[in-house]
């Protein structure tokens, strides 16, 4: 008989007051009895209407099933079907939008807890199960993946089981691209990303890091001197935006890409890193999607009053509802419908303040959003010691700077056909070095495209 | 890891090192550098490909020991091994179609300055070179600029070796001695390559400077790196290092190279005083 809550099992929490002064994961994960009990709230349609909203097209009424049965490998192996990164996607998918805004469930009360159960399956199969994987027998084929983000990583562990002789080329010191370098530790853990970069030199993959495509070794020297025979473009995109405003240069003014990484890529926050960060008292995070959520909350971790200004309304903040729950709780002020039209400095360029101008959203424009347009004469400063841009990022150009042939759009994105093939023969691309920033889970879904689509060129 | 395969001392706190690193020595060229970070707690920073041999697969760097890396690079010995060197990084200096060249080098920018310096020369420009100290036993690299310029002027802040006085004086000197450069190439401090864009400016003399603010990445991720280069955002990872010196806001690179001052300062005394520890 079904569960008919209405109501999701809650999920387990750091209190906001503890969390927001440490780094360690703020949301704790379902107990086996929760999960038992949020799956017994699943109908398992015939037509399950919450597959249609995942984009790779997890079986989900199948996998809770396993879960409400107690069989959670075997709810583990359905989920792994389709997906390589299930404890990173059961964290991180805006499930909000995606699967659970389908699911019938929601209609009248909420959604079962797709994403909740999806990590609860993950973790406990990663606590419980450590079966060394089989090393595929080699097929002879060499492939190259560039950048370890989701979609090379996916790429990379895909083609590795079919017995590709696989390397990654990451840029950064570490594996797992924006995984490592952007989301927070408290909403991420690292060990997590490690242990899915483990899982992939254990099954023979080659994680050459410090090295950057374009420069240390170029596509074409890739192809033509060290054979490989396809190469897969996982770049991301990480090129930060700035505004085109007054004082973006002074003292105190970083992009979010810049503040993350100090944070989550070089640990600035633990005392015995050599990496400095600046410890703001008042800061601005000017954005309103995931990345300034991100940013906001760990200024707060570093002790700053924090306020998120967006120029749009609170229902048209583009994060994940929860991060903008978690950060209203964390004590982060939202400051919306206001955007800043210049920085100001003291005499040594140290930033003192922010003058912005009030907003109200007028029409919808082409995007369907209400377009939101300046208050005439509403110009006001807030005092604040740092100013974090977080306005999004596009494809980086290295690639496309030093790879002849390649075809890049009006946004810089990598072009390519369904397969994920690139204007360049042997040549593909996936995740945001080709749609601009999205999600893990698209990155990891053309990861897992190209892959195929490289399988089937190079066993012909 | 990134095996150290050689560590010179030239002067008890300029220090070269050859390392092994065989894919960034096939692609090196002057004007670019590479990241490195010591050990796995390590800051990344950036220092200037000072020579390459693309047979024996190794890149040399020569490093001024200011603060706590620098500090911590220092006690590697030969044999040791980097944790990170990643390169090469930056866009190589175009030397080519120049007839008469003067590279001016500033302190330990002159390590810098040297594999530039020797591309003009290959390349077949007429060099000229002036180089900056602070006094004779800091000088550096003498024999080698002998080697590839046919005028070359030592400058000694106190005037203990050759000519005493700022390089910008004696930049001039050669200038109003009517010689007739094509180009200026300044590398050093900031502070120095600022004041000779000012001599330059003048008798409008193309300048290119070689610019180093903070960096993380190196890749273009970041904008930690970000300057102000005629009145547009430019990248020093990605766009430069070089740039034309008339463009660059000097004043806010300067600052904005400070942002960290307080914490290099403290975590360079720490770093001190582990190592009087352990000596103990
Ligand atoms: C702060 C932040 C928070 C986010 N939060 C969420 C979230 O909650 N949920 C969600 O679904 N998505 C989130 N995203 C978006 C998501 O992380 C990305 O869409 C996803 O990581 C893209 O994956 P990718 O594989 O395309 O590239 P990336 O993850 O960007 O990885 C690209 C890798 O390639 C490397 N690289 C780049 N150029 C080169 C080169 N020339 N040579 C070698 N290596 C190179 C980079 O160093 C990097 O490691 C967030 C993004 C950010 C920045
Ligand atoms: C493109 C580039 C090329 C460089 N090439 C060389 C080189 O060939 N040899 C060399 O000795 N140094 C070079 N530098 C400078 C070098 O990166 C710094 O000296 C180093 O980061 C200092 O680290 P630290 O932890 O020892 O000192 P810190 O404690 O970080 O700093 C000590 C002092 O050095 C200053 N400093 C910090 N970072 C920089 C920087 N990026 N540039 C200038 N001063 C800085 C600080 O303001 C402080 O006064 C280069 C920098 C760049 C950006
Ligand atoms: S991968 Fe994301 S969208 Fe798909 S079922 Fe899991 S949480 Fe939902
Ligand atoms: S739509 Fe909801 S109730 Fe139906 S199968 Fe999917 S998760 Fe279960
Ligand atoms: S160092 Fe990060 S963008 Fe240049």
């Amino acid at each position: 008989m079904a569960n008919m809550s209405l109501k999701k099992n809650p999920m387990p929490s750091q209190a906001p007051d503890v969390r927001n002064k440490n780094f360690q994961e703020v949301t704790l994960g379902y107990t086996k009895e929760m999960a038992l009990d949020e799956a017994q709230r699943c109908l398992n349609c015939k037509n399950p209407q919450c597959m249609k909203g995942c984009p790779v097209m997890i079986h989900i009424p199948e996998f809770i099933a396993k879960v409400a049965a107690g069989e959670f490998e075997e709810a583990y192996q359905i989920i792994s079907q389709t997906s390589s990164l299930p404890a990173v996607c059961g964290r991180v998918c805006p499930q909000e939008s995606q699967c659970e805004k389908y699911c019938v469930r929601g209609i009248k009360g909420e959604s079962v807890g797709i994403g909740r159960l999806e990590r609860f399956v993950a973790d406990w199969h990663n606590a419980n199960v450590t079966a060394a994987p089989e090393q595929p027998k080699k097929n002879g084929h060499k492939v190259a993946v560039i950048g370890s983000g989701p979609s090379g990583l996916t790429c990379a562990g895909d083609l590795a089981k079919k017995g590709y002789d696989v390397t990654v080329f990451e840029a950064l010191h570490l594996a797992g691209g924006v995984m490592v370098y952007g989301i927070p530790e408290f909403r991420l853990p690292k060990a997590i990303v490690q242990k899915e970069v483990d899982g992939l030199k254990a099954l023979g993959v080659t994680v050459s890091t410090d090295t950057v495509v374009g420069r240390t070794v170029s596509i074409d020297e890739l192809m033509d001197e060290y054979k490989f025979e396809a190469v897969f473009i996982g770049s991301g995109a990480g090129l930060p935006m700035f505004m085109k405003i007054p004082g973006i240069n002074y003292k105190g003014v970083l992009s979010a890409n810049e503040f993350l990484t100090r944070i989550n890529l070089m640990k600035a926050y633990k005392p015995d890193s050599d990496t400095p960060i600046v410890h703001p008292k008042k800061v601005a995070v000017i954005g309103g999607g995931n990345v300034a959520m991100d940013a906001a909350r760990c200024s707060k971790r570093l002790g700053a009053e924090v306020s998120v200004v967006y120029r749009r309304g609170m229902e048209e903040l583009p994060a994940r509802h929860e991060e903008v729950e978690h950060a209203q709780e964390e004590g982060i002020e939202f400051k919306t419908l206001n955007n800043p039209i210049e920085i100001l400095a003291d005499e040594n360029d140290n930033v003192r303040a922010i003058r912005c101008i009030k907003m109200q959203l007028g029409e919808p424009d082409a995007s369907g959003r209400r377009r939101p347009e300046e208050i005439p004469g509403s110009e006001f400063e807030m005092d604040v010691d740092c100013v974090i841009m977080a306005l999004g990022t596009s494809p980086n150009p290295l690639i496309k700077s030093t790879t002849k042939g390649l075809e890049i759009n009006k946004k810089g994105g990598i072009v390519v056909n369904e397969d994920g093939l690139t204007s360049r023969e042997g040549v593909y691309a996936g995740g945001d070095a080709v749609t601009g920033a999205a999600t893990v889970i698209l990155a990891m879904g053309a990861g897992k495209t190209a892959a195929k689509a490289i399988d089937e060129a190079l066993s012909k | 890891m990134f095996r150290i395969v050689r560590k010179e001392a030239l002067k008890p706190t300029v220090v070269l090192f050859e390392i092994e690193a065989p894919m960034i020595a096939k692609k090196a060229q002057p004007g670019q550098f590479i990241i490195l970070r010591v050990d796995e707690n390590g800051e990344r920073i950036p220092l200037t490909i000072h020579d390459y041999d693309r047979e024996k697969g190794t890149v040399s760097i020569i490093v001024q020991i200011v603060g706590a890396t620098t500090e911590k690079l220092n006690h590697l010995n030969q044999g040791d091994c980097l944790a990170d060197f990643v390169g090469p990084l930056g866009k190589a200096t175009e030397t080519e179609g120049k007839k008469k060249v003067c590279v001016v080098g500033g302190g330990v920018g002159c390590a810098i300055a040297y594999p530039v310096l020797k591309k003009f020369h290959d390349d077949g420009a007429e060099v000229h070179a002036v180089v900056g100290f602070k006094s004779k036993d800091v000088v550096i690299l003498e024999d080698k600029f002998k080697s590839a310029s046919s005028v070359l002027k030592i400058c000694t802040d106190d005037g203990s070796y050759g000519q005493k006085g700022l390089v910008t004086e004696a930049l001039k000197e050669l200038i109003d001695a009517g010689n007739q450069y094509d180009e200026i190439f300044a590398i050093g401090p900031m502070i120095m390559m600022k004041f000779v864009c000012k001599t330059t400016e003048p008798y409008g003399i193309p300048t290119t400077v070689s610019m180093s603010p903070i960096m993380i990445d190196g890749t273009g991720m970041c904008g930690g790196c970000r300057l102000a280069v005629g009145g547009e955002m430019k990248f020093a990872c990605v766009d430069g290092p070089d740039f034309d010196g008339f463009k660059v806001d000097w004043d806010l690179a300067v600052k904005r190279n400070q942002m960290y001052k307080d914490f290099e300062m403290h975590k360079h005394e720490e770093t001190c005083n582990l190592y009087k520890k352990e000596a103990k």
